[in-house]
């Protein structure tokens, strides 16, 4: 390992780091505008210029060069402050200063480094320089003429997110930033590249003039839109979520998030359900939570054992181990959370789990897909498997063809497939130290489960400490709920097979309003969506944002989310309903706040009380190994899958415009 | 100290760069090109290096880097799947420069053979010619005379009856003079924006196409046959030392007879002008400055340069450099502070916009070079100025930073009373009028 002085300190920096790096480990706080740690290096930008000997009697970019052993670093000289104070002048002399009116006012790098790396003030005297804004679809806004063009954006889409579409046009100090066509930036990860803009030059458009950052207060949160469990910062002004911002977690999603975890955020104050409605002669009456509960709890008492609980997919643990115990109160095991009808076996939950996990599918160096659109399915762990073709590994898919933004050969759309390789794959797999399957909702929900199982031994899925098996799946609620027995062998139709009197739908939206038609339908929910529409009875709850709970995402990591602000008007959080209903049945639930509800659930199942991964012995079941039929990808629109995302209105024109094709582009002013 | 001039005729290496003769192939032969070519080939790789070290000869293209020792940085045995490339830079852009432009286009056959002999040296699979896209004449008389060595087998599968493999491409390029930085053209090369880029790794190690590459002039590759026929001691024996060889001047501005001539380096500025130039228009009292070495070198005042050695030693020790040897005269007629705001509207309009300092600091410095053109500044503008030119020189991805900034550091080196006068003059007119 080299030995660098930095500043005269002497330290050990690791193989292959930068100078800049180094300086980093030292200590010292290097201003850069273009370097990003998840991009790769640009040195364009100038601002991180240190001295360093031996090399050129001038400062060198210490973002582009390698610690080398030996090497004297200084970023305390004259030379290195008049090299900064250089370089921020010419970022500035044609920046618009326009701080006041900027949204990136208060967060923004430019600002800051301003104060601490440049002049005071300017010596520029001509007329700045203006630019054109350009158009990048829904989620962005741009503000061009406060672009320093330290091309973060290209880097990111180019690299990142897998879409060649954003370039630099001209040259010198015409030169602008734009999308190709100034069209929409075909991504599902367009927010991030506000998130990567050091400047005001890319804000996101949802949010343009609502909020300064200093007004926020800051809820660690996470997300709910799919199964990876981003972790998110939801900032809170007074009673409503702002906005959605990433958390870093280098084990989950590094630091982007989706445009559907970003933008969703206006739908949580849009088509609330905010008090209880009973349905009488097939129209809908308002009511009060006394009588609504009077009409649960005689509705319970009346069905006795015949009561069913589906479970939604955007439930906490902690929601559904209370329905869990209402339902044992009933003398009642009919738990299910796969809405769609699904039938996977889900005896042994390692054979249904991410087990690479998802910074580990990154090591992989070959992959196959099968049934998964992995881009909409966890755009997150597409960017993963996108470093892996990146790498050079090879990606082999199984599926309707798609764009996946990165380079995938596809072997066809028949699950047969499986038990009939084509021999350019399995050399690959033969080859690879890493092999690695991804089982998507697509394959499970056409039975392919057993067939995947049955490629383990041929494929080599197993080497020692790493598993290649992984099982995708989209709902937050689903890892918890297979933990807690929201599971049936025969899916939902054994919930139907058993007749119930009521149905407990617990957030459910996905469900088929033809299912269930003789009983008496109780929603608990927050948005007046598919499931209310089907309800007899709707008791308002509380969206994941307002209340505390306990997540296990895909690869089963048990993550914890906090309460960022309370529900709106006479809703409450979903397990108070069910407390408060047991107690007018007469047998009141074992918890009268949410840390005792946990605490029972903790001790009934100890591993949701762990953050983390959840131990999960590997025992793959023996499974019907034979499967064919064509493979459907369960998602039709990456923008609409939920309750939330479908009552939001960025989400119904990102839908528009990048599923649906709409044309929205518009003169940018 | 060898000998610095006047060059015999006998002692040319380019004997067609009039174009009295015909560019071509047979023609080419009768002027000593490709004989024998495979016997100079015999030599051997690293002895061709060793020869073209011992000749001293340096890099034409401007920094004057040793030719053969950049050769010797090539990898000796190239790993399966990265070949070694050459590349020669015909991006002839500089203004002022036009030297590669009549090698190209009178004596091709030259620079074909040297492509092959270089490219032999350091084990290069192919070449690549990148030649300017305003050179459209030049580069259909470039890619005929391609295909004749092709077609004689000069070329190719066993060239030159060498038993050795190498292939020659024309490439064209679009018009932009950043691609004449070396690693920009690499860019260019495989179809990129053509940007510099970031060095380390520099490309002997990683370049065209992320394999070993050399970039070299077109000159540099010119000379080298006809290096290894005479002998390296008979190329060292012409010019001072470290400056050694002879070199294509292009001659231009206000001298008479406006020329590109080969000469031998540490000619005197004097006699070159003299002999080659016809003389300074309306005499050598009437010489204002000289920009030596293309747009990109500091200007040097008459009395400076008149008597120094035209090589880069002496023009370095003047605060300037030689650059590609394109002289540029200029007399007392000229309005030396709008030449140089000139020369920096160039570089704005050139810059690749990559990087902040050149991105943001050339268009500044030619902002306030028109400025004080008319004097309408003030004083301390020239020492702001000069401030600015330091923030873009060393700050930069490439050279053209430097570039930029050099001239108008010369400029206010040697002509800062000039500059005063004209400020001072445009303060009185202002006075003037706002008494009337």
């Amino acid at each position: 390992m080299p030995k660098v002085i930095v500043d005269g300190v002497e330290i050990e920096v690791p193989q292959g780091a930068t100078v800049l790096q180094a300086c980093e480990l030292a200590g010292k706080e290097i201003p850069r505008f273009c370097y990003h740690e998840r991009l790769s290096i640009a040195g364009n930008c100038r601002m991180c210029l240190v001295e360093v000997s031996p090399g050129p009697p001038k400062p060198q970019a210490s973002c582009a060069l390698p610690a080398a052993d030996g090497q004297t670093i200084r970023t305390d000289t004259p030379m290195v402050k008049k090299a900064r104070e250089g370089v921020m002048e010419f970022l500035l002399i044609n920046h618009p200063l326009d701080c006041p009116i900027c949204d990136q006012g208060g967060e923004c790098d430019l600002q800051d480094q301003a104060m601490a790396y440049g002049r005071s003030g300017s010596r520029y005297e001509e007329n700045k320089r203006a630019v054109d804004d350009k158009y990048m679809g829904p989620v962005i806004k741009t503000s061009m003429t406060r672009c320093i063009q330290c091309t973060r954006c290209i880097r990111f889409s180019e690299e990142v997110a897998g879409v060649d579409e954003i370039g630099m046009l001209y040259r010198g100090e015409d030169s602008q930033i734009t999308t190709y066509l100034e069209r929409t930036v075909s991504t599902e990860l367009a927010g991030n590249l506000a998130d990567v803009c050091p400047v005001g030059a890319l804000l996101q458009k949802p949010q343009l003039f609502e909020q300064r950052p200093w007004e926020l207060r800051r809820v660690p949160g996470v997300d709910v839109m799919d199964a990876v469990g981003s972790n998110i910062r939801l900032d809170v002004r007074q009673r409503q979520v702002m906005r959605v911002l990433p958390r870093i977690n280098e084990d989950v999603n590094e630091e982007w998030i989706s445009d559907k975890t970003r933008h969703h955020v206006d739908a949580l104050v849009r088509n609330r359900l905010d008090r209880p409605w009973v349905r009488e002669k097939g129209k809908l009456r308002e009511t009060s939570w006394q009588e609504a509960l009077q009409i649960f709890a005689k509705k319970l008492k009346k069905a006795g054992s015949k009561v069913a609980t589906i479970g939604g997919d955007l439930l906490d643990a902690e929601t559904m181990y209370a329905a869990k115990k209402l339902l044992e109160g009933q003398g009642s095991k009919l738990l299910e959370g796969r809405q769609t009808g699904m039938t996977y076996d889900t005896s042994s939950l390692s054979a249904v789990a991410f087990n690479s996990t998802i910074a580990g599918i990154e090591g992989a160096d070959v992959v196959l897909l099968v049934g998964s659109n992995i881009r909409w399915e966890a755009p997150l762990i597409a960017t993963r498997v996108r470093k892996v073709a990146r790498k050079g590994g090879k990606i082999f898919a199984i599926g309707p063809e798609i764009d996946l933004g990165m380079k995938v050969q596809w072997l066809g759309d028949d699950l047969k497939l499986l038990g009939d390789l084509p021999k350019d794959v399995t050399e690959a797999f033969a080859n690879a130290e890493r092999p690695a399957v991804i089982v998507g909702p697509g394959a499970l929900a056409a039975g392919g489960l057993g067939a995947a199982l049955a490629l383990l031994q041929p494929l080599g899925l197993l080497k020692g400490e790493w598993n290649g098996f992984n099982v995708l799946h989209t709902a937050a609620s689903r890892m918890a709920g297979l933990i807690l027995g929201y599971a049936q062998p025969g899916g939902i139709a054994d919930l139907e097979a058993a007749n119930p009197e009521l149905v407990l739908l617990l957030g459910a939206d996905e469900m088929a309003a033809d299912r269930f038609n003789g009983a008496y339908k109780v929603y608990i929910g927050h948005h007046g969506d598919n499931g209310a529409k089907q309800a007899d009875l709707i008791l308002p709850g509380a969206a994941y944002a307002e209340k505390h709970g306990t997540y296990v995402n895909t690869e089963g990591r048990v993550q914890w989310s906090e309460r960022a602000v309370f529900p709106p008007g006479d809703a409450r959080e979903d397990w108070s309903i069910l407390r408060a209903v047991s107690g007018v049945l007469g047998s009141p639930l074992q918890f009268d706040s949410y840390d005792e509800l946990r605490a029972a659930m903790i001790a009934e199942f100890p591993q949701l009380g762990r953050s983390g991964l959840v131990d999960l012995p590997w025992a793959p079941p023996a499974l019907n190994a034979k499967a064919s039929g064509a493979i459907r990808y369960p998602i039709a629109d990456f923008f609409l899958t939920n309750a939330i995302s479908r009552n939001s209105p960025t989400m119904r024109r990102c839908s528009e415009e990048l599923v649906q094709g709409a044309s929205f582009q518009e003169a940018a002013e | 100290m060898g000998y610095t001039g006047p060059l015999a005729d006998k002692d040319r290496i380019f004997t067609n760069v009039y174009g009295f003769q015909e560019p071509w192939l047979k023609a080419a032969q009768l002027r000593g090109d490709w004989d024998d070519t495979a016997k100079l080939i015999q030599i051997g790789q690293d002895a061709i290096i060793d020869k073209i070290k011992a000749s001293g000869l340096r890099g034409r293209g401007g920094a004057g880097f040793p030719t053969g020792m950049k050769w010797s940085f090539m990898p000796k045995e190239p790993k399966p799947g990265k070949p070694n490339f050459l590349v020669i830079n015909a991006d002839e852009s500089e203004p002022g420069s036009c030297k590669d432009r009549e090698i190209i286009r009178h004596d091709p056959h030259k620079l074909i053979e040297g492509a092959l002999i270089a490219g032999f040296a350091m084990r290069a699979r192919a070449g690549y010619i990148y030649i300017r896209g305003e050179f459209i004449q030049e580069s259909r008389v470039l890619e005929r005379a391609v295909a004749e060595a092709y077609e004689a087998g000069l070329l190719g599968k066993n060239a030159a009856g060498s038993g050795y493999d190498f292939d020659l491409f024309v490439h064209r390029g679009a018009g932009a003079y950043i691609c004449g930085e070396e690693t920009a053209m690499l860019e260019s090369l495989e179809g990129k924006q053509g940007k510099p880029r970031l060095k380390p790794p520099f490309p002997a190690g990683a370049g065209l196409y992320g394999c070993p590459t050399t970039v070299n002039n077109v000159e540099s590759i010119a000379v080298v046959p006809t290096i290894l026929r005479r002998t390296p001691e008979w190329f060292a024996g012409i010019g001072r030392e470290k400056n050694e060889g002879t070199k294509l001047f292009q001659l231009s501005g206000h001298i008479n007879t406006p020329c590109v001539v080969e000469e031998s380096m540490s000619i005197s500025f004097r006699e070159l002008i003299d002999r080659h130039g016809g003389g300074i228009r309306g005499g050598w009292d009437n010489l204002l400055a000289v920009i030596p070495g293309g747009s990109s070198v500091p200007l040097v005042p008459a009395a400076e340069i008149i008597d120094a050695p035209m090589d880069f030693d002496g023009l370095k020790a003047l605060g300037s450099g030689l650059g590609t040897a394109a002289v540029i005269v200029m007399d007392k007629s000229t309005d030396i502070v709008r030449a140089i705001s000139r020369i920096s509207y160039f570089y704005k309009h050139e810059s690749c916009g990559q990087c902040t300092p050149c991105r943001e600091g050339t268009g500044w410095m030619w902002r306030m070079m028109e400025k004080l053109r008319d004097g309408d500044a003030d004083v301390a503008d020239i020492d702001k100025l000069l401030d600015v030119t330091k923030q873009v020189e060393g700050h930069t991805i490439c050279a053209l930073g430097d570039a930029a900034a050099w001239p108008i550091q010369g400029l206010v080196r040697h002509f800062r009373p000039e500059l005063e006068r004209r400020i001072a003059e445009h303060a009185g007119r202002k006075l003037l009028e706002a008494a009337e």
